[in-house]
């Protein structure tokens, strides 16, 4: 398991984390966006699915949605929203399935998600900082992220 | 004319009848059905399997309360979008097997036209008219210039107006659903006690914005730490006020727009599940007032999710001579305006 831990002192900070996640990005790939209401979880998504499709793509919250889907060079992006999810088993009606053998997928609270949610995922935990627009986040990932982490952030 | 419409889309299964006079003969709803409350922990919109469980009996019942038969309908409508597919696909699959069996024209629905279009069912609302649609999924203005002719003028460019009153009620710990919950609270509030932004107030433009609004007010109960119900009352009082300023701002700017596009009477319309908060409706009243409008707010039943609206949809497009063959695929994504300018530098929820 490999951990990294930064610090971003402002929106502009993580949207440059997310755009540096988009171009390591590859097919099959979990990103599990955890982190409290207000977090950047939202903000953090949206720039990591205009790196990979338009920078004027309108990318709404999920919340309601559940699920929103965009069409990239390396397959389909699939953003999810499980806040409203009771049961981890109702996730299976948005074709995770699907979604993690082929596609890329951002998932915000993805503990609703119990087991169904796979081992090898990235979890990016968000956290507020000290001032209004600081936040922290924690990169987590086993064998199939640990050497894209490195190259990314060194260590 | 008689019309029958289906509403799968949402977290509602309803059917409904309506006439072309303009009445409800019936508007069955799941959730109001006494030995579905609540209904079993299962969002029907997530569960595709909920609606089809249950799409049968309420079609069934619809038509008892009408007392119509498949024989006597005009036109099956169903909504085919926007949402999620597998719950559209049920509505619309059900809708296509009863027009082949009756040999009934299909209508395909959209769910944003049947809100735009409901304040002409309640109150026979002459075109052109603006409307604001506020509910948990979309938060946008538009200008209704005919059936199927929509223009939108603004829109969120990150979280719904809905989507915000259910985020601040679970840092509040007011239970779900939000809205409901927050204007209950808000009554034993001061709105004078914090003092919250007003999100895009002032801002050219008509477009919204709650994700500012919900980061000022989750700081805001981080640093009063332990919350006691009178905190609770006056964080949630000064969130609505906040959310009604900034919605009668940018729908004032709309009121603009619409009043320099169109002479003779001025109608703003308010839609949506939003459209229930009672701050909401009295700001928005006080500022249509101002800018020579008449505020038009279609009752509750018909702005929640509910069928009658998408079968007044259906028949507005029918007595033009607008149906579709069955094989009408669901839309996921249907804006109600295709042509709408991109907004830069944010999300939309068209």
């Amino acid at each position: 398991m490999k951990i990294v831990e930064l610090s971003l002192a402002d929106e502009a900070a993580t949207l440059r984390l997310a755009r540096q996640l988009a171009e390591a990005a590859r097919p099959g790939d979990v990103l599990a966006l955890e982190g409290d209401l207000g977090s950047g979880k939202t903000t953090l998504a949206r720039a990591f699915i205009r790196a990979l499709t338009t920078p004027e793509e309108e990318v709404p919250s999920p919340t309601f949605t559940l699920v929103q889907t965009y069409d990239c060079d390396i397959g389909m992006i699939w953003h999810f929203d499980l806040y409203r999810l009771n049961r981890p088993d109702d996730a299976l009606e948005l074709d995770i399935e699907e979604a993690f053998a082929e596609g890329v997928s951002l998932i915000e609270w993805p503990e609703r998600l119990g087991a169904w949610l796979p081992a090898e995922a990235l979890r990016v935990s968000l956290a507020a900082g000290a001032g209004a627009m600081e936040r922290r986040a924690r990169l987590a990932g086993g064998e199939r992220w640990s050497k894209r982490l490195s190259e990314m952030f060194g260590g | 004319m008689l019309v029958l419409g289906i509403e799968t889309s949402c977290d509602e299964t309803a059917a409904a009848v309506v006439r072309d006079d303009r009445t409800i003969l019936a508007d069955v709803v799941l959730s109001q059905l006494d030995e579905h409350r609540p209904f079993g922990g299962v969002v029907p919109e997530i569960a595709a399997r909920a609606h089809l469980d249950h799409l049968d009996r309420l079609v069934a019942e619809a038509l008892r309360r009408s007392a119509v038969d498949l024989a006597a309908l005009d036109a099956v409508a169903a909504t085919a979008g926007p949402g999620l597919i597998g719950g559209i696909m049920v509505g619309v699959t059900t809708a296509k097997a009863i027009a082949a069996v009756a040999g009934k024209p299909f209508v395909a629905v959209n769910h944003l036209e049947g809100h735009a279009l409901s304040a002409r069912l309640s109150h026979g609302l002459e075109f052109p008219y603006l409307l604001l649609l506020v509910s948990g999924g979309h938060c946008q203005l538009l200008t209704v210039e005919g059936v199927g002719r929509y223009r939108r003028l603004g829109a969120t460019i990150d979280d719904a107006a809905g989507e915000a009153f259910d985020k601040v009620a679970k840092m509040l710990d007011l239970g779900y659903p939000g809205g409901p919950a927050v204007q209950r609270a808000a009554a034993a509030g001061d709105t004078g006690r914090f003092a919250l932004p007003r999100p895009m107030k002032g801002r050219p433009g008509c477009d919204f914005s709650f994700s500012g609004l919900k980061n000022a007010v989750r700081l805001l109960v981080a640093e009063l730490g332990t919350l006691s119900d009178q905190d609770k009352a006056d964080v949630a009082a000064a969130f609505q006020l906040a959310v009604a300023e900034s919605v009668a701002d940018r729908s004032g700017r709309a009121m603009g727009e619409f009043a320099r596009d169109y002479a003779g009477p001025a109608h703003l319309v308010v839609a949506g599940g939003v459209a229930a908060n009672t701050l909401l409706r009295q700001t928005l009243a006080a500022k249509a007032a101002d800018c020579g409008f008449t505020l038009v707010a279609p009752p509750l039943a018909l702005c929640t999710d509910n069928a009658a609206m998408i079968a007044w949809a259906g028949l507005e497009r029918f007595r033009l001579g607008q149906s579709d063959g069955l094989d009408f695929a669901a839309r996921p994504r249907w804006p109600l305006d295709p042509g709408a300018k991109r907004l830069r530098g944010a999300g939309v929820k068209a």
